[in-house]
């Protein structure tokens, strides 16, 4: 006979318990671990020899560039940004604060695509600024300047948002302190304000590192998809893909998923290494 | 040298926060300024501190206009309420940081700045505890520690904001000692900030009330306590019962018993409202000459004990008496009532 301890009672019944488990498991397995999977299986399908050879083609390795580049020059771009408009938005009062917050949200509620035609309307042959850029030998749409901007708007919002719950709930009163203490203000900003943000900055920086290399939509309609010049590696997967070019594209696919995964894995390891740190971080 | 505070004015949008405030503070005075929430006083202090612009006024210090110097010019010390301890350095890199923070020849070589943060966590008594982070320390350990960081600048005037606001009674009693001990050895000139009547009294040289953004009284003390000038500053600093009076040649008429009339009060005929403190009733049992009455309650708490009385004429009003007098009474008795002393406005 066991001795049943009573369960308490606010416990829902195990049956329950279990059932929204599986519930959650089966839905994270088909939505996100199958399709991860199905990646990698299809890349290497033809054996490890067609999967490497597929990034030694010059096309695959001008996308990886590219790709790189543009990651290089939006992340540094939106986090200083980030950090700007966090610092403003949570250490000062002024007019239009709340048009600023709602507008830094705008690239994540407008559709991608719409973001690129915008740079397609303003910096086109026939757009309101192109030809002043073109007469001067400055080529923005169908170039790498238009998918650098149209990364950088895309992913934009990542860093601010990562930063302004966390800076609103800190306050000002150390930044306060500092200055009673005879701190001026980048003394103040680096000593007192980045170091309390750094896990929240980094975590933004990660996850807006991820989203830029692995914008498609915006990218699509500003790049021109000219192979080897202006695709980058999502474009370059759908170049591949409508070639019929499986192994290939799924190869570079696998190469996203895999900075995809090591990103995660970054944050994660982050988390449970600091964990202390960032707990006490929270507390006041 | 004084600081001079002079027609201080400040909003926020349309609420006003300080009503043309004028305050001197001496050389080493410890001056309270007391209120109730939304009174302006922790607006004021930041003025000083120069975390907030007044819209007009100003505030003068050693013959200097502060509010021409920038924050971290004033070389004032503040301690936050919530200590606003920098999270991510220890105790001994807080209070290191406004020395490290100083420029030019004024800047201590490292060596100095260990000896003077060893000094000042000792003087904390948080002798050993450098090493620590604010949050591996209790609420009464950050409150020193911020003391300290304050310290460390030798300001030239010493603010604090509700400093035992976050702490339980005892560590409250300790601290407030020990804050005492600080400032007498410091010399300091100290304003503290408190909606608390019994710190502020027990503490402080003077005391300024505030109410609604302009000062209702500054005295020390006694003066506050026991020459109230308006019935806020009384019943700000304890607790008060009132009771309609006749006044008849310089004494407050209440059931046919005559209560002496104290200072502060400026009626001296006709009917008024008298304020008297709980404590300054005399209790008979039986009936009597006086306000007759029916006990409902007898609550013991400590040396004193509470009593719950219905007047007859129906209105309620709890007194306290010393402890030995309540031990007789009991509930349902009926009891005579008999304030000694009352102020009326």
């Amino acid at each position: 006979m066991i001795n049943r301890i009573p369960a308490a009672p606010t416990r829902d019944p195990p049956w329950f318990k279990w059932t929204l488990i599986a519930v959650a498991l089966a839905y994270v397995l088909i939505v996100l671990v199958l399709p991860l999977l199905a990646v990698f299986v299809e890349a290497l399908r033809k054996g490890e020899a067609a999967y490497f050879a597929s990034f030694k083609e010059p096309a695959a390795l001008a996308a990886i560039q590219l790709t790189l580049l543009v990651t290089a020059i939006a992340v540094p771009l939106n986090t200083v940004f980030g950090l700007a408009a966090a610092w403003a938005i949570t250490k000062f009062e002024f007019v239009g604060k709340s048009f600023l917050t709602t507008l830094i949200d705008l690239p994540l509620s407008v559709s991608p695509v719409i973001s690129g035609l915008v740079y397609v309307l303003l910096y086109s042959a026939h757009g309101w600024f192109g030809p002043f850029f073109l007469d001067r030998g400055i080529e923005i749409i169908f170039a790498v300047p238009g998918i650098v901007m149209a990364t950088t708007l895309v992913t934009f919002p990542y860093v601010a948002r990562e930063l302004i719950p966390l800076m609103q709930q800190q306050g000002t009163d150390e930044e306060a302190a500092a200055a009673t203490l005879g701190a001026g203000p980048w003394r103040t900003f680096f000593l007192v304000t980045l170091p309390n943000v750094k896990w929240a900055l980094t975590f933004g920086v990660l996850l807006c590192t991820a989203r830029a290399m692995g914008e498609f939509g915006a990218v699509s309609v500003v790049s021109g998809h000219i192979r080897g010049l202006t695709s980058t590696m999502p474009l370059h997967v759908e170049i591949l893909y409508n070639e019929y070019n499986f192994v290939a594209a799924f190869a570079i696919a696998s190469l996203l998923a895999l900075f995809a995964l090591v990103t995660l894995g970054v944050r994660a390891i982050l988390e449970q290494r600091f964990e202390a740190e960032l707990a006490a971080a929270n507390r006041t | 040298m004084p600081l001079e505070i002079e027609n201080i004015r400040k909003s926020f949008g349309k609420f006003p926060a300080l009503n043309s405030v004028s305050l001197r503070a001496e050389d080493s005075e410890f001056i309270a300024l007391l209120g109730p929430s939304g009174s302006g006083k922790t607006t004021l202090l930041r003025c000083i501190a120069g975390l907030e612009v007044p819209d007009s006024g100003t505030i003068r210090f050693q013959g200097e206009n502060l509010l021409a110097q920038k924050v971290r010019d004033r070389r004032i010390g503040l301690v936050f309420q919530h200590y606003a301890l920098f999270r991510h350095m220890t105790a001994a890199q807080n209070v290191a940081f406004g020395l490290k923070a100083k420029r030019g020849k004024d800047k201590p070589d490292s060596a100095t700045i260990k000896a003077r943060v060893e000094e000042l966590l000792a003087l904390v008594q948080l002798d050993g505890l450098g090493g620590r982070y604010p949050s591996q320390l209790s609420g009464g350990q950050r409150q020193r520690v911020a003391l300290a960081r304050a310290l460390a600048i030798e300001p030239r005037i010493l603010l604090l904001d509700e400093p035992f606001g976050a702490l339980d009674a005892k560590v409250r009693r300790e601290l407030r000692r020990w804050l005492r001990q600080i400032h007498e050895r410091t010399g300091l000139t100290t304003i503290f900030v408190t909606h608390d009547q019994e710190e502020a009294l027990e503490l402080a040289d003077r005391v300024a009330l505030l109410k609604d953004g302009a000062l209702e009284q500054v005295g020390t003390p006694e003066e506050l306590y026991h020459h109230p000038a308006t019935p806020f500053v009384f019943e700000f600093l304890g607790d008060v019962v009132k009771l309609p009076c006749e006044i008849v040649d310089g004494a407050a008429v209440l059931g046919g018993v005559r209560a002496t009339l104290l200072g502060g009060s400026r009626k001296t005929s006709g009917k008024g409202i008298a304020h008297v403190r709980p404590d300054a009733f005399d209790v008979a049992p039986g009936e009597g000459e006086g306000l007759e009455a029916t006990l409902r309650d007898v609550v013991s708490a400590g040396a004193s004990a509470r009593l719950d009385c219905l007047l007859d004429t129906g209105d309620a009003l709890e007194i306290r008496v010393p402890h030995d007098l309540a031990q007789n009474l009991r509930p349902g008795e009926r009891v005579t009532l008999r304030p000694r002393e009352a102020r009326v406005w």
